[in-house]
């Protein structure tokens, strides 16, 4: 089957950058392209022991793209240990697949691209797609020869969001988007009132922000992407985003918004957007922060 | 006070979770996670007898983004029995978490289950999950502790931390 052939369900979808997504199929026909690595990262650091796509390699949020000390990502050098581990050239292709809608995957690919890795493509539909194909899987670990890989410095300047700067958008009233759900977004208590939240001691959201739950952007019966109609359906018409704005977005900890962050930048073409990945965890602990609840 | 005899008091961790406790302490990341994954095999979700879809909202444990949910019925002798049903097919951490606690708290005095610290979450699961993970297994841990601590207040007996 050619390559295009393979893509065509994708292409159909009217994305801005259709060959940023790849088909289960295009991954089964490239399992063994020395060019191509596939990437397993999950949130469940269960899965990818209990069975993975054959030769996929995890890269683990935790102990991989985390710096182990701060509340940070690794440094250039240890991107450069982690890129050297897996096998991975400036040249390799690297596909990115996860649980959950590919959400840890493309929180992983938002990491990559803080280091330039923009030879990155995200499997549609993830996990769970290929697991109800009853595609091949496996519990081997793959290993591959180390490679040499000299990365940039990160840059946290296009596509991450700081919280000052945050602030500084806010009081522009530039467009946000709080993609947590919507009992998060409001503020309100769980149902076991007498339990103070967890993990976060004020429930609101940032003054200005739109509330649009991560997930709504995918199809939930086989977690691929919904197409550009569908997408532009929920962002623009009914919260009025742009292509030429200015987009903030953010959940608790950045990974639901780094899936929303790459809806908007690659499958609907906005040019401005950035992960607040700070998020909520930070906003709602920090002293005197503005909190808006409806 | 009521249940299956365990070592050590109210504050002591319930017996059979002390013991798994134990076994995983000794285990290096390898290990936790087939020992984890093991326990992810044994989980039965619910039998329709007790709860069926779609399951209470009052049952659902917040912040779990595997869609967990959390069932207690009451035993003869005044413990719980427990039920879980994980809704996300790929919560295997959940799955997991749910099968030790029902194998762990089951049948314990509700005195013990009201007080299991949720370190010991971290001390099963290690230290390396993520935040979200965390706090979706906390917050079924919180849904077991709030039946057994709304027993407790009903009995009007001891009153739990």
């Amino acid at each position: 089957m050619s390559e295009t052939a393979l893509l065509a369900d994708i292409a159909a979808r009217g994305y801005a950058h259709p060959d940023v997504l790849v088909t289960t199929e295009w991954v089964a026909q490239n399992l063994k392209n020395p060019n191509v690595r596939i990437v397993e990262s999950n949130e469940d650091s269960l899965l990818y022991p209990a069975f993975h796509v054959p030769g996929a390699v995890e890269v683990n949020w935790a102990l991989d793209l985390n710096d182990t000390i701060r509340r940070d990502y690794v440094d250039r050098s240890g991107f450069e240990k982690l890129m050297s581990k897996i096998g991975v050239t400036r040249n390799t292709t690297v596909v990115f697949y996860g649980d959950k809608n590919n959400w840890w995957a493309c929180y992983a690919f938002w990491v990559f691209q803080l280091f330039g890795h923009t030879n990155a493509k995200v499997m549609d539909g993830g996990r769970l797609k290929w697991e109800k194909e009853k595609r091949p899987t496996t519990r081997e670990v793959p290993s591959y020869p180390a490679s040499s890989y000299t990365a940039p410095e990160r840059d946290d300047s296009r596509i991450r969001a700081f919280r000052d700067e945050v602030v500084t958008h806010m009081r522009a009233h530039k467009k946000m988007v709080d993609v947590r759900s919507p009992q998060e977004f409001t503020g309100e208590r769980t149902h076991m009132a007498e339990y103070p939240q967890e993990g976060v001691l004020r429930g609101g959201h940032i003054p200005g922000a739109k509330n649009v739950p991560w997930a709504r952007a995918a199809n939930p019966e086989d977690g691929t992407f919904k197409d550009a109609t569908g997408l532009r359906a929920i962002y623009e018409k009914e919260i009025g985003l742009k292509p030429e704005d200015d987009v903030i977005a953010y959940c608790r900890i950045g990974e639901r918004s780094s899936h929303t962050w790459f809806v908007l930048t690659y499958l609907l073409g906005y040019k401005r957007v950035r992960n607040y990945d700070g998020s909520w965890t930070e906003w709602g602990n920090a002293v005197g922060m503005p909190i808006e609840r409806p | 006070m009521s249940g299956s005899a365990s070592a050590g008091g109210a504050d002591a961790l319930p017996a059979p979770l002390a013991a798994v406790v134990a076994e995983f302490e000794g285990a290096d990341r390898g290990m936790r996670t087939e020992m984890l994954i093991e326990y992810a095999d044994q989980f039965e979700s619910v039998p329709a007898t007790v709860a069926s879809r779609p399951y209470p909202e009052s049952a659902r444990a917040p912040r779990c983004e595997s869609e967990a949910f959390v069932f207690a019925t009451d035993r003869p002798d005044g413990t719980l029995d427990l039920w879980f049903a994980v809704e996300n097919p790929q919560g295997l951490s959940a799955k997991a978490w749910g099968a030790i606690l029902k194998h762990t708290l089951a049948g314990m005095p509700l005195e013990q289950v009201a007080r299991v610290p949720q370190d010991t979450i971290f001390k099963i699961f290690g230290r390396d999950i993520s935040m979200g993970k965390g706090q979706g297994l906390i917050g079924m841990l919180e849904v077991v502790q709030h039946e057994a601590r709304r027993r407790l207040q009903r009995r009007g007996g001891s009153r739990p931390g």
